[in-house]
């Protein structure tokens, strides 16, 4: 093997391959924030008599947990424009990546809420809470601690597939290889940077969901205990 | 501009072919590495515990489309000339593992423990109580999540695409990019993937009822 590894050249970039980690942390952020909400909303709708909203949400979810993301981030950027509604590369992602984890949030959510004992809906509505405070209180704050390490791991699995939305040249981290690879032509190298980066950035990822679950679990944090 | 035709789907369909090729050549031979690393991750020889754990969240932490670049490119700098099917294959049985070797660390933990120490007291060595006692039992809470990661193989597998492999997604691009028709295109790629995922996913459910294993 007579090759001279060459990291310089790919470092010499290292200005580009941060913005492009930025862009992979805004997106990545933005679409774990609007999946959640449409994740819970949905877990919410699935639990719906009404024969029409549980079987939209339920062919949601089987659609977009039985086709690859690619394909959908492909359907939104070309499908779209084809019918003249034109996306920037970064909304199309944004999109795309929202649907996505929605689904897999709607799944996670609605496991979590079926959990939470009937027992306890009961006691509450015998304290007199509203339906909004019930449902907030003791049925979707104690669902989402529980099902909390599931969402975080589904979560980083969605950072690490945002790399698949360089494919329709969302200028994110893997793009920027691309095209650091293109003018190099170091594309070992250059790989093997943002593997390395990306290994970081999920690193990164988990000590914020850890943040975020200090801060909004209080009694956890109080008490030390799982629920 | 030829527009979107029988010839295309058909086209489609023998790319769906690549896509289940790959994705078979992906779970056996991730599967057999996923079981060495689920075997390492609950071995009594820390180093072997580490070096599986340290594997797992490495390849856990980068994504697929990286593991893809860097071994096609790797692989070519190290002198081997490759065919996109072998450097993908390659790719995947390294992704698979990772993640079937952690869901099988799982259901062998699942086992209780009871087990392990009854079949000691039989004098069972190592290797009999896991053949014997822990496996098998193993296997029956392992069906459902195995089965239901498939369906992830199968869908990963649009990834091979970016390394020239020609399967169902790139098959749908190429079609694409002579109709321009993407929603008609891509829906109909999504549309195979659904049947080729669906009944997994099905499939995966009804082992999970079946075996009800969740309650026990």
């Amino acid at each position: 093997m007579n090759y001279t590894f060459d990291f310089m050249s790919v470092f010499a970039n290292w200005d580009r391959l941060l913005m492009g980690a930025w862009l992979t942390i805004q997106l990545s952020a933005l679409s774990i924030v609007l999946g959640f909400v449409l994740g819970t909303l949905c877990a919410i709708a699935y639990k719906s008599r009404h024969w029409l909203v549980h079987g939209l949400v339920k062919a949601y979810v089987e659609i977009i947990r039985n086709t690859p993301l690619l394909v959908q981030v492909f359907l939104v950027f070309f499908g779209l424009a084809s019918i003249g509604w034109k996306l920037t590369a970064e909304t199309a992602a944004v999109i795309a990546l929202t649907v996505n984890v929605g689904a897999y949030t709607t799944e996670i959510m609605r496991a979590g809420i079926n959990s939470i004992h009937p027992g306890q809906i009961e006691a509450a509505e015998c304290l007199g809470m509203s339906r909004f405070h019930v449902y907030w209180h003791v049925v979707l704050l104690p669902a989402v601690e529980r099902v909390y390490p599931s969402l975080t791991s589904q979560f980083i699995l969605l950072m690490l597939a945002s790399s698949i939305t360089s494919q329709i040249s969302a200028e994110e981290l893997t793009a920027t290889a691309n095209l650091v690879q293109s003018e190099t032509f170091r594309s070992f190298e250059v790989y093997a940077v943002i593997a390395v980066a990306y290994l970081a950035l999920s690193f990164l990822f988990r000590g914020a969901f850890w943040l975020v679950s200090q801060i909004a679990f209080v009694r956890k944090r109080k008490l030390g205990t799982n629920l | 501009m030829n527009s979107f035709s029988f010839l295309h789907v058909e086209y489609l369909l023998q790319a769906a072919v690549w896509t289940v090729v790959l994705s078979l050549v992906a779970f056996v031979f991730g599967g057999v590495a996923g079981f060495v690393i689920a075997l390492w991750r609950v071995s009594p020889n820390r180093l072997l515990r580490n070096i599986a754990s340290g594997y797992i969240q490495v390849v856990q932490g980068i994504p697929l489309l990286v593991i893809l670049f860097v071994s096609y490119f790797g692989l070519a700098i190290a002198g081997f000339k490759l065919t996109p099917l072998v450097a993908a294959g390659i790719s995947f049985a390294i992704y698979c593992a990772a993640f079937l070797g952690e869901i099988w660390r799982g259901c062998i933990q699942a086992v209780p423990r009871t087990q392990w120490e009854a079949s000691e007291c039989l004098g069972f060595n190592r290797f009999e109580q896991l053949t014997k006692v822990i496996l098998p039992q193993a296997i029956k809470i392992a069906t459902p999540p195995t089965v239901g990661f498939m369906v992830q193989i199968v869908k990963n597998t649009s990834l091979a695409s970016v390394i020239g492999f020609v399967d169902l997604s790139r098959a749908g691009q190429i079609i694409n990019n002579s109709t321009f028709q993407p929603f008609t295109v891509f829906g109909c790629v999504a549309l195979i993937y659904f049947c080729l995922c669906f009944p997994l996913s099905a499939l995966s459910k009804h082992f999970e009822r079946k075996l009800n294993v969740s309650h026990r």
